[in-house]
């Protein structure tokens, strides 16, 4: 077996970051197996947005080996490893001001035909471009928004649509950075829906989360991260029995 | 038509392309403020195709065009680093550069400029108006044009939901390098004489100016700009030697009232009695 084809989709072997003399995460390895949810949890400022800076190329590692699909994507730019299969969400969200919804869903789709068809005018572009769009849109249920600035919209459309976005550029992972940050009982519950379908669509799924009771329920495995470094890792329930687990979200006096 | 009339309107057309040469890289969120200079490379090297070695000025206008965007490509690597203000300081220091280069450049005339070019027809200059604001205009409807605004808008995200950010910004300023340069060919075959002072500072901020009070928003928007600061300059002639304070006065207004500049996409909408769509 290829190791294209392999169970793992993406290994993090000992990938270690600091900024200055801090140390952000050091020597931290997790796997992501196809098709698999996977949670990283821990307490703020343990690491897990670097993490995904490292994964998604936003930052470089120091040392260690990110391995995707078989490759080596450590040293590699953003686009490129969007490109290869790894999607994103944002804490922040971060959607493009002047964009409506309708042209988040076209602008970064990743296609091999390059800039020259991409500069035509999109009426005559690819029509698996507005094929792919319409898709998620309904996914979504992001149709009554259609047309509107995607900033000016709730927060909880905001956050679909930025996880809508991310999926038109067909992952093979999609990474999620606080999903339910900000989002009532509600819409944590749609999503958890959505994701669980996504998921059973053959899309793996790697996400950051506070909020113990959406992760527990909804991943397969949880790695915890705690001052930058994994300090267990595991099914929910055992992660949930576990003492240093425990230690690290109620505190410690040996921790403080 | 008097030559009068006849000579605004082939200015109007070169400050409208130097306009779109500058919207092209704005859209990207890089402000140039350097387009001069690769006006001059585009007003020079077509000028010694067609005088030195007798070439028809269409081919010697698309010759000067790619090697303005190869300059312009160069030019945008680095101009990758920097940002805001201090990109526009960069540029500004480009266009100087290639100014200067020029008036020491003795095989072209240096400070005593170059001559012995056809004059142009009016038409010849309109035609490549009209197929460059076509190009943009068609541009502005592409996925591509979409990416340009999303790194406007937010560059580091752009990249991480897959957007090659070098090439796109890099692409901008070769292809606004090159419509800047078509500009300076035709230039340079309107007045049939062309020296470095020609393509000073003023000239870029012409362009810029163009953009912003035409509408910085829409392509056609330089079209606007640049009929309305040729024109109105003219038009002020009877307030005399007032004309040009009140012409400044004037801009100002106009951007006080229209930040945005006098056209954007709801009135553009309305002027082609289409309804608004966003």
């Amino acid at each position: 077996m290829t190791a294209a084809s392999s169970e793992t989709l993406l290994r993090l072997d000992a990938v270690s970051k600091g900024f200055g003399g801090i140390r952000a995460l050091s020597h931290v390895s997790l796997t992501v197996k196809r098709n698999r949810i996977v949670g990283v949890i821990g307490p703020n400022g343990a690491g897990k947005t670097t993490l995904f800076n490292l994964i998604t190329g936003a930052y470089r590692t120091d040392a260690g080996a990110i391995t995707f699909d078989g490759r080596q994507i450590a040293r590699w730019r953003p686009y490129r490893i969007v490109r290869a299969g790894i999607a994103r969400t944002f804490q922040n969200i971060r959607l493009f001001a002047g964009l409506t919804v309708w042209e988040h869903l076209l602008v970064a789709q990743a296609r091999k035909v390059g800039m020259m068809r991409d500069a035509l005018p999109l009426r005559w572009a690819d029509p698996a471009v507005h094929t792919r769009a319409e898709e998620v849109l309904t996914f979504f249920g992001l149709e009554n928004y259609r047309d509107l600035l995607a900033r000016t919209l709730p927060y909880g459309i905001q956050r679909k649509v930025d996880m809508a976005r991310a999926l038109t550029t067909g992952p093979k992972l999609l990474l999620l950075d606080e999903p339910v940050a900000g989002m009532n009982h509600e819409e944590a519950h749609e999503l958890r829906a959505l994701l669980t379908r996504l998921n059973e669509r053959g899309l793996s799924i790697l996400l950051i989360e506070h909020d113990m009771g959406f992760v527990m329920n909804l991943c397969h495995e949880l790695y915890v991260l705690d001052f930058g470094a994994i300090i267990a890792a595991g099914e929910p329930a055992a992660i949930r029995a576990n003492p240093l687990v425990l230690d690290a979200y109620l505190g410690h006096e040996a921790a403080c | 038509m008097s030559i009068y009339y006849a000579g605004l309107l082939a200015d109007i057309g070169i400050l409208t392309l130097g306009a779109l040469s500058v919207y092209i890289i704005l859209a990207t969120d890089q402000l140039s403020l350097g387009n001069a200079g690769f006006m001059a490379i585009g007003s020079y090297i077509s000028s010694f195709l067609t005088v030195e070695l007798h070439w028809p000025l269409t081919a010697a206008l698309i010759v000067a065009a790619a090697t303005a965007s190869v300059v312009g490509i160069v030019v945008g690597f680095p101009a990758l680093r920097l940002k805001g203000i201090y990109l526009a300081i960069a540029t500004l220091g480009f266009g100087e550069m290639v100014r200067s280069f020029f008036l020491v450049f003795r095989p072209m005339g240096g400070a005593g400029g170059f001559r012995g070019m056809q004059h142009v027809p009016l038409g010849y200059i309109w035609a490549w108006v009209a197929a460059i604001l076509v190009m943009v205009t068609m541009l502005e409807q592409s996925r591509l044009w979409l990416q340009m605004r999303a790194i406007h808008d937010d560059e580091t995200a752009a990249g991480l939901v897959g957007l090659n950010t070098t090439l796109i910004k890099v692409g901008g300023f070769g292809l606004g390098a090159a419509v800047a340069a078509v500009a300076g060919a035709l230039f340079a075959h309107q007045y049939v004489y062309i020296e470095p002072g020609n393509f000073g500072f003023e000239r870029s901020i012409d362009f810029v100016l163009a953009v912003i009070l035409g509408g910085s928003t829409v392509g056609v928007g330089g079209l606007a700009g640049a009929a309305l600061l040729v024109l109105l300059p003219e038009w002020l002639r009877f307030v005399a030697e007032w004309r040009l304070a009140a012409f400044g006065a004037l801009l100002i207004l106009v951007l006080l009232t229209r930040r945005q500049g006098i056209l954007d996409r709801p009135l553009l909408a309305k002027l082609t009695f289409r309804s608004a769509a966003s």
